[in-house]
């Protein structure tokens, strides 16, 4: 038997705000819709950017893709800022206990000084990719303008710094909070010949204007390349050399990537739907980007995973360039 | 980087997890990487100056956060299961919702949208990881006040068309215009603006009377924002006052720089606070405080204090101070009377207050209320009560820099308004105030560019010949349940069915 509560209901005059109505007609609107749409500005712009007298605030023509509607890019995950943060608080306890269980086992300071300084060669640096990623998605945030784009952006954004940061602790518990094993890592990134291709290529990224195409680069080509490789393939690696333990390190960026490609992938997919030339120009890109993210990629595969790896993450990146509707052409490793 | 071999403690270890990331650039110039740094005049010496405000890391940003929107949205669930909305002290307390959500909240989206772009713009990592936080916060007040308003959208007229009237309503190009201005400035502009001027001098005055009249009025959901929100502004507040601090130790030829930044801002901000004065002293049926002595509060004292800590970089209180103070006395009957005349273009209602409310007004304002003001709401009164309610058919004269309709007095002379003009390149400006007009002098470029919507209206480009069909097609405010006097409206008889009183015939004053 069940115990039903009455409940006083009330007629409402109206289900949910006008701009919601106009869209999915007048009835209960989700969190997800009364927080993501149409709430930007679009009109009536007072006065021009100082900075970019050229366009306007809010301007849908600070990139070159066009679409009608750019709320017709929505997110599958459904995040409004609630539902983002209350995911990632789960996400970070998982971490969290992964780290301090790690921390207090000594599981990182017990392996060969040799595995240690791998680590902080091949993979802490990353944490320097995760800030490149960290301003250029805050930059896209800044210049799209619909609600459903912008704010998916910004968690992007903020889980790049929260991943960078986490990177940065996997130093820290090897010198034993001093950071001296940090400023060893950097100085890798910045001279070893090694990381000097994706150095560049993450300093190119950080002067790209159009803010569509910047999105693919770093969202799509980098990532779509640098995670399959570091995060899942890695772990073979570290498996190899005894340091398995790290792997545990790294959960938090397998569960993000994996999330991350279902809003990506969507939306390439919408907009390459518009019209044949946005999927004429996003091909373009992707043909002047794919090379140069595999050429940074090629001697951090080299010296760790191996180069058959980075082909491996190649074929499986032109596969998923086929379910979004863009095409490889000769970008193998 | 010199070796340390000392634990970290938590100011080093921060750094590392933050700015650490970050690094010189050798493929690309940094001036090509951060190409807004320097147009402004302002020069920064060393970014490792920079203080951290606060030191919250990403895993603890989204445990913390977490946990409050989790209660937030609980109590967002009972409010509108139980219908909290009946349990507000009047339906006139709902007006002060409708200029929230339509003159409020589309700010903060614009603040997210501005906090994004300069947490990418400053080289500075430790700055960009600060406004990048304040980003995302700002993303979080506007969707939980979209969601805290969404119940009230539901029972009363006026709120549902947000950010559309925001783009077009006359009034609403006060806050609009507003946030347009720093937007479209340089990022150390849009900081001293936003975070200093706003978030941290004036952040008091604008989110106090809101939360707690809400608290005052039975508004649970909307206090509950407030609570839920208030570390969050604490934050803010800590980053304007680090920004400036900053950019004046940084350079002593960045502080006239600052100085007329501060002088400008602080005018703008209140000019935009003239809109929450009459909030406070009209629309909140149980009164928190008045306008003149939050005033008092939070600006002539916390202000004052404020001010003279920052005596020793070169800063002296913003121009025009006195005249703000001494206008407290009028703003808000200013403003309310203007409202009132214009009752017919506006998503909320406007009414005459009760013989209570005027006695309340007396005792606030000993020296101004009776004289000025009471006089002239009694005979509107009396005009309302021979079913001539009282609204004015002719567009006003809107100031060109705050947009304002020029409707404030002269210092020490409250009969006379302080109308300013002045030519440039062979056309005419009017202005509200000296402190305007001598905003427009210093970059006239920008001001002339202004979207005035009154001229807009008589330019045809509103949708309408006549200021019915602007205000019911270009604006959504729909004609006889949104807009003029809130006696007899829809709201006011949909109130009185639920306490189960019967609405009164004509006019006659009844409001609870």
């Amino acid at each position: 038997m069940s115990i039903e509560i009455k409940t006083n209901t009330v007629e409402p005059i109206r289900h949910t705000y006008s701009n919601i109505k106009r869209r999915f007609g007048d009835k209960p609107a989700s969190r997800y819709q009364e927080a993501s749409f149409d709430i930007e500005a679009t009109t009536n712009f007072h006065y021009r950017p100082l900075w970019d007298p050229a366009h306007k605030l809010n301007d849908p023509t600070r990139t070159v893709i066009r679409m009608q509607d750019w709320h017709a890019v929505t997110d599958p995950r459904q995040f409004y800022y609630g539902a983002y943060v209350g995911n990632r608080a789960k996400m970070q306890e998982a971490a969290e206990h992964s780290y301090s269980f790690c921390d207090k086992r000594g599981l990182l300071t017990r392996l060969p000084e040799s595995v240690q300084e791998d680590l902080l060669r091949l993979l802490v640096p990353l944490r320097h990719v995760e800030m490149g990623a960290n301003m250029n998605n805050s930059s896209i945030a800044g210049d799209a303008i619909a609600g459903t784009m912008t704010q998916m952006h910004i968690y992007q954004a903020m889980d790049r710094l929260g991943m960078g940061q986490y990177l940065s602790r996997i130093a820290l518990m090897l010198d034993g909070n001093t950071g001296t094993a940090l400023d060893r890592s950097k100085g890798y990134w910045m001279d070893d010949p090694l990381w000097q291709p994706m150095r560049r290529l993450v300093e190119d990224t950080l002067v790209i204007k159009d803010w569509f195409e910047l999105d693919l680069v770093q969202n799509l080509i980098l990532d779509g390349h640098l995670y399959p490789l570091m995060y899942q393939h890695f772990e073979q690696w570290l498996a190899d050399n005894n340091a398995e333990n790290v792997s545990m390190l790294t959960e938090f960026m397998r569960d993000w990537y994996k999330e991350s490609l279902r809003w990506i992938d969507s939306m390439l997919k919408t907009v390459i739907s518009e019209s044949p030339e946005n999927a004429e120009q996003m091909q373009a890109w992707l043909q002047q980007w794919q090379p140069r993210v595999i050429e940074a990629l090629r001697p951090l595969a080299e010296a760790s995973v191996g180069i058959d790896a980075l082909n491996e993450v190649s074929q499986q990146f032109a596969m998923r360039l086929k379910r979004i509707g863009l095409i490889q052409e000769g970008a193998a490793a | 980087m010199t070796v340390k071999n000392k634990k970290l403690n938590m100011k080093d270890k921060y750094q590392y997890l933050t700015r650490d990331m970050s690094w010189e650039p050798s493929y690309q110039s940094k001036k090509d990487i951060f190409p807004h740094e320097d147009f402004e005049g302002i020069k920064i010496t060393d970014w490792d100056k920079w203080e951290d405000p606060f030191r919250l890391t990403m895993d603890s940003y989204w445990k913390y956060q977490a946990e409050k929107e989790k209660k937030l949205y609980a109590i967002f669930d009972a409010f509108a299961q139980n219908n909290g909305h009946q349990n507000i002290t009047d339906a006139r307390y709902v007006n002060a919702l409708k200029l929230f959500i339509s003159g409020i909240s589309p700010l903060e989206y614009g603040a997210f949208q501005g906090y994004a772009k300069v947490g990418r713009q400053f080289s500075g990592a430790g700055a960009r990881t600060a406004c990048q936080m304040q980003a995302i916060d700002e993303l979080r007040h506007v969707q939980t006040q979209m969601h805290a308003m969404s119940h009230y959208n539901k029972h009363f007229n006026g709120l549902h068309d947000a950010s559309h009237m925001h783009d077009r309503v006359w009034f609403l190009s006060v806050p609009k215009s507003f946030f347009d201005d720093a937007r479209s400035a340089g990022p150390f502009e849009f900081l001293t603006a936003i975070s200093f001027s706003f978030e941290y001098v004036l952040t008091n005055l604008l989110f106090v009377p809101f939360m707690s009249g809400a608290a005052y009025n039975g508004d649970m959901a909307t206090v509950t924002f407030g609570f839920s929100a208030q570390s969050d502004e604490a934050r803010h507040m800590t980053l304007g006052l680090e920004v400036i601090k900053f950019i004046l130790e940084q350079h002593e030829d960045n502080v006239p720089i600052v100085q007329h930044w501060i002088d400008k801002w602080f005018w703008r901000g209140f000019r935009l606070l003239s809109l929450v004065s009459m909030m406070m002293d009209y629309m909140l049926p149980n009164k928190v405080m008045s306008w003149k002595q939050a005033w008092e509060v939070y600006y002539e004292e916390a202000g004052g204090a404020l001010f003279k800590d920052l005596a020793r970089y070169g800063i002296r209180p913003p121009k025009y101070q006195d005249v703000a103070n001494k206008a407290k006395d009028h703003i808000s009957h200013q403003l309310w009377s203007t409202f009132y005349q214009y009752g017919h273009a506006t998503n909320f209602h406007t009414w005459m207050p009760s013989e209570d409310e005027m006695a309340w007004l007396s005792e606030q304002y000993p020296d101004t209320f009776d004289q000025y003001y009471r006089p002239r709401f009694e005979h509107w009164q009396a005009l309302q009560e021979k079913d001539e309610r009282f609204y004015n058919n002719t567009l006003p004269q809107l100031c060109q820099v705050c947009q304002v309709p020029t409707l404030f007095t002269e210092t020490d002379d409250p009969t006379t308004i302080s109308h300013r003009s002045t030519e440039f390149e062979g056309e005419r400006y009017h202005f509200c105030s000296d402190g305007c007009c001598d905003i427009f002098q210093y970059e006239p470029e920008k001001y002339v560019q202004a979207w005035l919507p009154v001229h807009q209206i008589y330019q045809g480009n509103c949708e309408g010949g006549d200021v019915e069909t602007v205000v019911s097609k270009y604006y959504h405010i729909e004609i006889g349940k949104d807009n003029f006097e809130y006696l007899g409206s829809q709201d006011h008889q949909r109130w009185l069915a639920l306490k189960g009183k019967k609405p009164l015939a004509g006019n006659k004053q009844d409001a609870a």
